[in-house]
């Protein structure tokens, strides 16, 4: 079999798998969100909490309670790094200092998992388990729950109520997140990925030199690091590690769950909504682009174009043998178009257009299917803007799934879409205007797509970088965390404003008029839409970078 | 006492926070730790360590160099790729070169402390090192037949365009020989330490050469990889190694090609990833039965 076949084999037995359980998972997820009964175990933490499960809240309480979560989470991961060096399995490691400590805490919690640190000589094994590996699940469920919350606004009528995020929260947690991750881990633990609480085991190698053998809880945060979208490492190399991702066939696992749940939940949107053909139109749009982009991603790095992959004969600078150039392409393509960023390899060596492709997936906004709920709500934002420009078109009042897109609507949906790119361009305007761009590693157009990727990363919550740049320096630790902190939560509030506003209302029956929104017509139309949004912002930035660099 | 709504709200978030703490934090990854140690698990779940008489001497699934104290391949062992964790293979400090698909051109200060090797020429070194070694043809597409990038600087009298006013091959110093003598009828310089010719204006030209366009040298024997740490080369690296270890060892080379078949793993399932050579269980496997006398 040939490589580009076998890369190819990979590619359709994801799709295969993907289809084949989208339908049963997504109908788990429908029953988890909308089921009324409480377990034991629930009612027990309600009560912990404090909270009545039956309240239901409006957006405003909902987008109170979201962010009373985050803020109380970024004080506790602050603290808890801070303090390290005073708890067990601290390892010897000196406490994280102050700004590093502030993006760290911000990452985790805002689902971006961008790292300025090494894992293996920064944190200590508590830190990673009990405070970052905590954020890998909570801010997962964060971000399923908000997109859950605007579905409701969808769905219901004449309300204000969007259900309750404690609730929303604690299940989405308890029966979506912890059993899946309970298996995956024992699946990486069979393939070899290690969990234990060792400092580490020196060795004396077969040449007599000395060697560290690393331990920790690393399969249990490995799996949930790809399930929630997060992708922050154990340790420095992420998933090309290989106590993190040691076989073949737990990297085909890794880069699956990675695109389960954001792939299932169009199919909880369709439930909801009480019309299935809403979802598929909307995994169409995240399927078609996906689709594009894992393809074109492969073609980049298997032509190999550039002086040194052709000096080389293969894009393999930063790639394991193990999943050589094209599973490594398919990975890294996964996880920039979700909001996960961990890598099996290091995209900074990539192609210029193979880097390029993956810059680009993260700046369309990581809809396609892009991360655990804000993949979701980031499509179903775009979705309403296209209504809106079909509506212009034909001169009719748009609506989406029975509900009016009213001026209230409109502008919501397009302060959402304007948060990131404002972000990113900002942020790598004030770097170069400051001089930070200088910590970058290359130089000319592969050193400003190393700063471009670092702001793109960080808006958009993905957490992959060009990792050339040095970034474990004040100016841009502080100005990265700004960035994930408002790339995440502002767009929160405008998803619950919208969804809001879209519960209050009566739905219109649809009519001649209406605009069919789960025809193919539609989904080309919101492919579009996102293309030539992105392809407006983003390209002057593009042409300077990865495009000057490879053409 | 009724608390405000804004703090009675904070004091949800720290409980729920710190419940969340304790059952995702503390009880899902300690009662994995605790999975991990039934038996047959408890091996992988350590890290794979493997022993050599009775003693532990690395991971199945960490690379490692085999080489001396100065750095030296040892050559009865088979060698791993380069590495860029640390001194090389170094778990503490795992890392990838992160060096782009354009880094060609070298900066040469006056203290050669302070030089650093963009990505071609190391591996235009790094394929002449293995070449070599192993009695190959070491030569690659745009490197020189001394081991570096073959970059020229060009300035042309316009900036961009007109007649060429200058060459300068860049990663080349004296005494070395410019590895073109003329471009476009100008005579080639050296470069000179400390000079920035990429900042006077030269233009970035690699030179493809007349390297064979599938060198014999493999792609991952002049890469290093993501983690730093890859066990594993590719079946063809190892065949380039057969002869020499066999050699170094008097073996029998097709007895050491079948001891390399053996440690080869191939595609998961048959289709996902690529066929590698475990290089740390390939060598302990030589150690056993072909000890060097």
């Amino acid at each position: 079999m040939t490589v580009t076949t076998a890369g190819v084999l990979f590619i359709l037995s994801l799709v295969v798998a993907l289809v084949a359980v989208h339908k049963p998972f997504g109908d788990h997820m429908f029953r988890v969100v909308s089921g009324q009964r409480h377990s034991r175990v629930e009612r027990g933490i309600y009560r912990l909490v404090g909270v009545d499960p039956a309240a239901e809240q409006t957006w405003g309480v909902y987008a109170r309670s979201v962010l009373a979560f985050s803020a109380v989470s970024v004080l506790f991961l602050y603290g808890f790094m801070r303090v390290q060096n005073h708890l067990w399995l601290s390892l010897g490691f000196d406490p994280v200092m102050t700004h590093g400590a502030w993006n760290t805490a911000v990452s985790f919690v805002t689902n971006t998992n961008w790292q300025w640190y090494s894992g293996e000589s920064t944190m200590g094994h508590l830190v990673q388990m009990a405070g970052l590996a905590v954020q890998n699940f909570v801010s997962a469920a964060v971000g399923i729950a908000v997109a859950v919350a605007l579905v409701r606004g969808f769905a219901r009528r004449r309300t204000g109520d969007l259900g309750n995020f404690w609730v929303d929260l604690t299940r989405i947690t308890l029966r979506i997140l912890l059993p899946i991750s309970v298996l995956g881990a024992l699946a990486l633990m069979i393939g070899g990925a290690v969990q234990n609480l060792s400092a580490g085991t020196e060795i004396t190698t077969l040449t007599g030199g000395s060697q560290t053998i690393t331990g920790g809880p690393v399969a249990s945060q490995e799996v949930i690091k790809e399930l929630g979208t997060n992708g922050g490492g154990f340790y420095n190399v992420n998933s090309a590690h290989p106590f993190e991702n040691p076989t073949r066939w737990t990297n085909w696992l890794e880069t699956f769950l990675i695109l389960l749940i954001p792939f299932s939940l169009p199919r909880v949107f369709g439930r909801m909504v009480g019309q299935n053909r809403q979802g598929y139109a909307i995994a169409a749009v995240m399927a078609i682009l996906a689709t594009a982009s894992i393809t074109l991603t492969n073609v980049f790095e298997l032509t190999g174009n550039g002086t040194v992959p052709q000096a080389v004969g293969a894009a393999l600078e930063g790639k394991e043998v193990r999943f050589d150039v094209s599973n490594s392409a398919t990975f890294a393509a996964a996880t920039t178009l979700t909001s996960t960023g961990a890598v099996n390899s290091f995209h900074d060596s990539y192609t210029a257009l193979g880097g390029g492709m993956l810059l680009l997936n993260m700046m369309f906004g990581e809809v396609a299917p892009g991360g655990v709920g804000a993949g979701l709500y980031g499509l179903l934002v775009l979705a309403v803007i296209t209504v809106f420009v079909a509506g212009l078109m034909v001169g009719r009042t748009p609506e989406y799934i029975g509900k009016k897109i009213g001026s209230r609507e409109i502008k919501l949906a397009s302060l959402y879409f304007l948060v990131t790119p404002a972000l990113v361009l900002i942020g790598t305007a004030a770097a170069f205007a400051t001089g930070n761009n200088s910590t970058a590693l290359n130089v000319g157009p592969h050193g400003l797509s190393e700063v471009l990727y670092a702001f793109t990363s960080a808006s958009n919550n993905n957490g992959s970088a060009f990792a050339g740049i040095t970034v474990n320096a004040p100016w841009w630790n502080t100005a990265l965390g700004i960035c994930m902190l408002l790339g995440r939560f502002l767009p929160i509030i405008f998803v619950l404003a919208l969804a809001g506003s879209l519960a209050r209302q009566q739905p219109v029956p649809a009519s001649e008029g209406t605009l069919p929104t789960h025809r193919p017509l539609f989904v080309g139309m919101v492919v579009g839409v996102t293309v030539i949004l992105v392809a407006l912002t983003f390209l002057p930035a593009l042409a300077l970078g990865p495009l000057a660099e490879g053409l | 006492m009724r608390l405000p709504t804004w703090l009675a709200q904070h004091l949800a978030a720290l409980r729920a926070l710190l419940v969340f703490t304790v059952l995702l934090g503390l009880a899902y990854p300690l009662a994995l730790v605790a999975a991990g140690r039934i038996p047959g698990l408890a091996d992988k779940a350590d890290g794979s360590l493997v022993s050599a008489g009775g003693q532990t001497v690395g991971s199945a699934l960490i690379g490692q160099s085999f080489t001396d104290a100065d750095g030296n391949p040892v050559p009865r062992y088979f060698q791993s790729r380069p590495s860029a964790a640390g001194d090389g293979y170094d778990p503490t400090a795992t890392a990838a070169s992160n060096l782009g698909p354009e880094s060609v051109v070298d900066t040469i200060a006056t203290d050669p402390e302070e030089s650093t090797l963009s990505l071609l020429t190391q591996v235009c070194e790094r394929s002449k090192a293995v070449g070599e070694l192993n009695g190959v043809d070491g030569r690659r597409p745009y490197c020189t037949t001394d081991g570096v990038g073959a970059v020229l600087a060009v300035f042309r009298r316009d900036g961009l365009t007109g007649p060429v006013t200058r060459v300068v091959s860049v990663n080349q110093v004296a005494p070395a020989a410019p590895f073109l003598a003329r471009y476009e009828g100008m005579p080639v310089e050296l470069a000179q330490p400390g000079e920035d010719y990429v900042a006077a204006g030269g233009l970035v030209t690699p030179i493809r050469g007349d390297a064979p366009a599938e060198p014999a040298v493999p792609a991952d024997a002049v890469t290093a990889s993501g983690s730093g740490l890859d066990p594993h080369i590719s079946p063809a690296y190892a065949e380039i190694q057969v002869e020499r270890v066999a050699r170094e060892r008097r073996a029998d080379p097709a007895a050491v090609r079948r001891l390399v078949d053996s440690h080869t793993t191939g595609r998961s399932l048959g289709f996902m990833g690529e066929p590698g050579v475990n290089v740390l269980e390939l060598n302990l496997a030589l150690d056993r039965q072909f000890p060097a006398r």
